[in-house]
C-alpha cells in the first residue's frame, strides 16, 4: 500500500506542476513536435520557438521525438486529439507522415513544417514550409568574398560538410555560383572535414602544408562554422594570421564563431537562423484572423554577418540559447 | 486471488493514472485519444504479446526491434522496387522472421546457449541486414497501403480505431487462448517453471524452446508489418531499443522475469501504461519527453520489488501450511 500512496503523490506532483503551467491560458495553442536536441543548433531551435511563442502569447506545447518518427506520430496524434490550433513538425525522415497528416487534415488543424521538408507527395497535407535555402547560404558567403577581395587574385581552400550531406552538396553549388564571374578567385583545394571542428583542424593542417606554409592561401571558405573554428586553431598554430593575413567566410552562425569575429581571427558567416517558429508563428496568424493562404514555401533569410555587426552583442544574445 | 495480485494492482495503477490524466484534461475521456492508444501502441503490443511466452518460459528475445526494422526496410523494397505484391510481402517476410526465431531457438536448445547471447547477435544480425538493404527512409505508395490507413471504424466522439489497432486486439485475444487455454500454453508456464523436471515429464524441451522463439519472431515480423503500415515506409532505424520497451511491458504487466508466471491480460496493461505515460507527457507539452523513460523506470523497479515481496510471501505461506502438515 506504502508503494500505491508514493505513486499517487509522484502523479500528484507530476499534475500540479502541469497545472501550473496550464493556467497561464492564451490565444492560440500550438503543439510542436520537434526532432530532438541532437545539436546545439536544434536545441535553439526549441528555446527560439519558445520565447517566440510567448512573445506572441501563444501556448506552445512542444514534444521532443528522441529521434524517432513513431514518437513524431504519437505527438501528432495526440495534439490533434487536444484540438490545438495548429501542428508544427520538424520531420526526422522525409516520408512516411501522409496517414497522420491526414488526420490533421480532417480535424481541421493546419500543419506547418519547420527547417525540413517532406515527400513532394505530401504537398497538399501542409499549409506551408519553413526552410532555409543552403544553395542561397554558399551564395550569399561567396558574394561577400568576391566583393572584399575586388579584383586582387585569391586563391579559395574549402572545407567541405559530410559527404553526400544535401546541405554540403548545397552550400558547396552556391558558393561556386557565386564566384563563378570572378576570374580572379579559385578554389585551389576542396575537401570533406565532416562538420566537425577535429577533422576542420586536420584538414586545414594538410591544406597549410601543401600550399607552403599557407602562403597562397588567400581565404578559407568552410561549410559550417565548426570547421572554420578549427581551422582558425590550425593556422594560428602554423603561425598565420586569421582574419588578416586569410581571410574566413563559414556558415551557420553559432555562437563560437562570433567570439573568433570579435577577437579579429574571422571574418564573416552567414547565419542558419534558429528561429524557423517566428516566420510560421506570422503566417499562422495571418491565416487564421484574415484568412490569408501563405505560400507553400516560406524561406528564412541568411543574414551575413562581419565585424561590422558588432559580433561581441551577438555573442552575448547567442550563448544563452543552448548552442 | 493472490495468483491474480499482481494483474490486479498494474489495473489499479493503471486506473489511477488514467483518472489522474482524465482530471487534468478532459480530453481524455474522448474515444479518440482511447483509440490513439490502441493505434500507437500497436507495434509495442504485438511484440509484448510474443515476449509474453518468451520471458514466462525462462528466456529473453532482444531480437524483436530489429526484427521489425528489418521487417520495414524488407517491405518497402519488396513493394516498391521488387514489384511484389503486398499480400506476398507480408507472407514471405512473416517466412523470413519465423525461420530467423526458429533458428535463434534451435541453438538456445541445441548448444545450451543462454537466450540472452543468441538473441543479441540476432539483434545485431537483423540490424546489420536492414542496414545491408537500405540506410535511407524509403516510402511505400501502394494503394493497399493508402486503403488500410485509410479505413477505421469511427467511434462516436471522433475515434478512429484503426486497423492496426484491431490487429493488436486481434493478436492479444489470440495470445491469450493460446497461452491460457492450449497444451502448449501450459508447457511453456511448465518450462519456466523448471526445464529439467519438465523434460522428465515427458514434454519436449527442444521443440518447445524452438516453437516459442519463432513464434516470437512471427509476431515481431507482424509487428513490423504493423509499424510499416503505420508509417507507410521502411527505415533501417526504425523500432530502435523497442524491445527493451516491449521487455518493460511485460514485466510491468506482471510477468516474472524468472519465468514460470504471468498473464496475457496483465502484458496489455503494461503497454497501454507506457502508452499513457506518453500521452500525458504530449499532452502537457511542457514536460521533457525523457520523463516517459523514468516514469517507466521507476514503476519496472516498484513492479520488479512488489513481485518479489509477494514472492517472499507465498514462499513463506507454503512453509506455514506444509509444517501444519496441512495439504495446500
Amino acid at each position: 500500500m506504502r508503494r500505491l500512496s508514493s505513486m499517487t503523490t509522484l502523479l500528484a506532483a507530476t499534475m500540479l506542476a502541469g497545472g501550473l503551467n496550464a493556467a497561464s491560458a492564451a490565444e492560440l495553442t500550438v503543439g510542436f513536435s520537434q526532432i530532438g536536441s541532437e545539436s546545439g543548433w536544434r536545441a535553439a531551435e526549441t528555446s527560439v520557438s519558445k520565447s517566440e511563442a510567448k512573445k506572441r502569447n501563444i501556448t506552445l506545447k512542444i514534444a521532443d521525438a528522441q529521434q524517432k518518427q513513431e514518437n513524431q506520430i504519437k505527438a501528432i496524434r495526440s495534439f490533434v486529439a487536444q484540438g490545438v490550433d495548429a501542428i508544427f513538425l520538424a520531420p526526422v525522415v522525409a516520408s512516411g507522415w501522409d496517414s497522420v497528416l491526414k488526420e490533421a487534415k480532417e480535424a481541421k488543424i493546419p500543419v506547418i513544417l519547420l527547417d525540413r521538408d517532406i515527400d513532394p507527395a505530401g504537398k497538399e497535407l501542409y499549409l506551408t514550409a519553413v526552410t532555409s535555402d543552403s544553395v542561397h547560404e554558399g551564395e550569399v558567403a561567396g558574394k561577400w568574398l568576391a566583393k572584399t577581395v575586388g579584383s586582387k587574385p585569391c586563391n579559395v581552400v574549402e572545407l567541405q560538410g559530410t559527404v553526400g550531406a544535401s546541405v554540403a552538396t548545397n552550400r558547396k553549388k552556391g558558393f561556386d555560383t557565386a564566384i563563378a564571374s570572378a576570374s580572379n578567385i579559385k578554389v585551389v583545394r576542396s575537401q570533406t572535414g565532416d562538420f566537425t571542428r577535429a577533422k576542420g583542424k586536420e584538414v586545414m593542417e594538410s591544406f597549410i602544408k601543401a600550399e607552403g606554409g599557407g602562403k597562397s592561401i588567400c581565404a578559407v571558405y568552410a561549410h559550417n562554422d565548426d570547421m572554420m573554428v578549427g581551422a582558425i586553431q590550425a593556422m594560428k598554430e602554423a603561425g598565420l594570421k586569421p582574419g588578416k593575413d586569410v581571410l574566413t567566410v563559414s556558415i551557420d552562425a553559432v555562437p563560437d564563431i562570433f567570439k573568433a569575429i570579435a577577437a579579429g581571427e574571422a571574418n564573416a558567416t552567414v547565419e542558419l537562423t534558429p528561429d524557423m517558429a517566428g516566420p510560421a508563428f506570422e503566417a499562422l496568424t495571418a491565416y487564421k484572423s484574415k484568412g490569408t493562404v501563405p505560400p507553400k514555401w516560406i524561406q528564412t533569410e541568411s543574414k551575413l554577418y562581419t565585424a561590422a555587426d558588432n559580433p561581441q552583442k551577438v555573442y552575448d544574445s547567442k550563448k544563452g540559447l543552448g548552442y | 486471488m493472490t495468483r491474480y495480485l499482481p494483474v490486479i494492482v498494474t489495473a489499479a495503477v493503471f486506473a489511477l493514472g488514467y483518472a489522474v490524466c482524465a482530471l487534468q484534461f478532459p480530453a481524455f475521456l474522448s474515444t479518440r485519444v482511447i483509440a490513439d492508444l490502441l493505434t500507437d501502441n500497436a507495434f509495442l503490443g504485438i511484440l509484448a504479446v510474443g515476449m509474453t511466452f518468451v520471458i514466462i518460459s525462462g528466456g529473453i528475445d532482444l531480437s524483436v526491434g530489429s526484427v521489425v526494422g528489418f521487417t520495414t526496410v524488407f517491405l518497402a523494397l519488396a513493394i516498391g522496387t521488387w514489384n511484389i505484391p503486398p499480400l506476398l510481402a507480408f507472407m514471405l517476410v512473416l517466412l523470413v522472421a519465423t525461420l530467423f526465431g526458429a533458428t535463434m531457438g534451435a541453438l538456445i536448445q541445441g548448444f545450451e546457449m543462454p537466450p540472452f547471447i543468441v538473441t543479441l547477435a540476432g539483434m545485431f544480425l537483423a540490424r546489420g541486414a536492414s542496414f545491408l538493404l537500405s540506410t535511407e527512409s524509403i516510402p511505400v505508395t501502394a494503394p493497399l497501403y493508402g486503403a488500410i490507413s485509410d479505413f477505421a471504424l469511427r467511434l462516436p466522439g471522433g475515434g478512429r480505431l484503426s486497423v492496426v489497432g484491431l490487429i493488436m486486439l486481434a493478436v492479444f485475444l489470440a495470445g491469450g487462448i493460446l497461452l491460457h487455454l492450449t497444451r502448449f500454453g501450459t508447457n511453456v508456464y511448465a518450462l519456466g517453471g523448471n526445464r529439467v523436471s519438465t523434460g522428465l515429464m515427458g514434454i519436449s524441451v527442444g521443440r518447445h524452446t524452438v516453437a516459442i522463439y519463432a513464434l516470437s519472431s512471427f509476431l515481431a515480423g507482424l509487428s513490423g508489418i504493423v509499424f510499416s503500415l503505420y508509417t507507410s515506409s521502411g527505415y533501417s532505424l526504425s523500432a530502435v531499443g523497442v524491445e527493451l520497451d516491449t521487455i518493460a511491458a511485460v514485466v510491468i504487466g506482471g510477468t516474472l522475469l524468472t519465468g514460470g508466471y504471468g498473464f496475457m491480460a496483465g502484458t496489455f496493461l503494461g503497454v497501454l501504461m507506457q502508452g499513457l505515460i506518453q500521452t500525458y507527457i504530449n499532452f502537457d507539452g511542457t514536460l521533457s519527453s525523457w520523463w516517459t523513460k523514468i516514469v517507466t523506470g521507476v514503476l519496472l523497479f516498484a513492479f520488479i520489488a512488489f513481485q518479489q515481496a509477494t514472492l517472499a510471501l507465498a514462499r513463506r505461506s507454503v512453509r506455514g501450511t506444509a509444517a501444519k502438515g496441512t495439504t495446500p
